[in-house]
């Protein structure tokens, strides 16, 4: 499991998620965004195409952060989304609270 | 440095017959032994097998759900404290058990967190997403030990 965190062109910090995103991983991407956001970014995007699934504290943890990032006037999409992950957060009505692109690319159009 | 996770596998029932391989795990109450218990179970359930993308991803989300409802609301992360995890495989299914030490929770609470009213809670959808991917839940009276059921394609 693993983050990587790049800046595109148009200034979106895009955050790779990579494996999984549970529990014991949680805390350290709500940590890299609150670094970022410190740092002064506002635009997110994370890339879900390398990640093979997320569960509840996942979920959470992207709920929370997608709260801060609109508190401090900016906002968060998720890109890349396989169809069972897609299906997750149709499941729990998460897709209705996501800016959800199917691809990095279609994601930061308009960003 | 805690120890690597240990599996210990055995065979019932009849030679010739449609025989049941049970997968037995015992982990500690620590939320980084996740990750590496569910890629351990998900490997033996379907050893030999190719899944379908489907079911090993709700494999995966079912038991790193309950593995983390065990280790945090079970155990509330009591080192003293283990996790016990259960695998019984048949030629079509996989019947998941995870079992802590805790007092037992209640099963009826959050029925449905996908209310627009809790859309923006942080936590309540582990056990509304297990009843959703697994085809069988079960829970024994206590409320600390949960069974999953799963096809096994």
């Amino acid at each position: 499991m693993s983050f990587s965190k790049t800046t595109s062109g148009r200034g979106v910090t895009v955050v790779k998620v990579e494996g999984q995103l549970i529990v014991g991983n949680r805390q350290e991407l709500k940590a890299l965004i609150q670094e970022a956001m410190e740092a002064g970014d506002r635009k997110f995007l994370i890339d879900c195409a390398q990640t093979a699934y997320i569960d509840s504290s996942g979920l959470g943890a992207l709920v929370t952060i997608s709260k801060k990032i609109r508190e401090n006037g900016g906002e968060l999409r998720l890109a890349g989304l396989n169809e069972d992950l897609r299906s997750l957060f149709e499941l729990t009505k998460l897709d209705s609270l996501f800016h959800i692109a199917p691809t990095v690319d279609e994601a930061l159009l308009g960003f | 440095m805690t120890a690597p996770l240990r599996l210990h596998l055995r065979r019932s029932g009849s030679e010739g017959r449609d025989g049941v391989v049970a997968v037995d795990l015992a982990l500690p109450s620590d939320v980084d032994e996740v990750e590496p218990a569910v890629e351990l179970m998900a490997r033996h359930c379907f050893a030999g097998l190719v899944p379908c993308a489907r079911t090993a991803f709700r494999l995966r989300v079912t038991l790193a759900e309950a593995l983390t409802n065990a280790i945090l609301r079970g155990n509330h992360e009591d080192p003293a404290k283990r996790v016990w995890v259960r695998a019984e495989l048949t030629a079509t299914a996989i019947r998941l058990s995870v079992r802590d030490e805790g007092d037992g929770c209640d099963v009826a609470r959050r029925a449905d967190p996908a209310l627009p009213s809790d859309l923006e809670d942080d936590g309540g959808r582990g056990l509304f997403i297990i009843k959703s991917l697994a085809d069988r839940v079960e829970f024994d009276d206590r409320g600390n030990t949960i069974w999953m059921t799963l096809p096994r394609c």
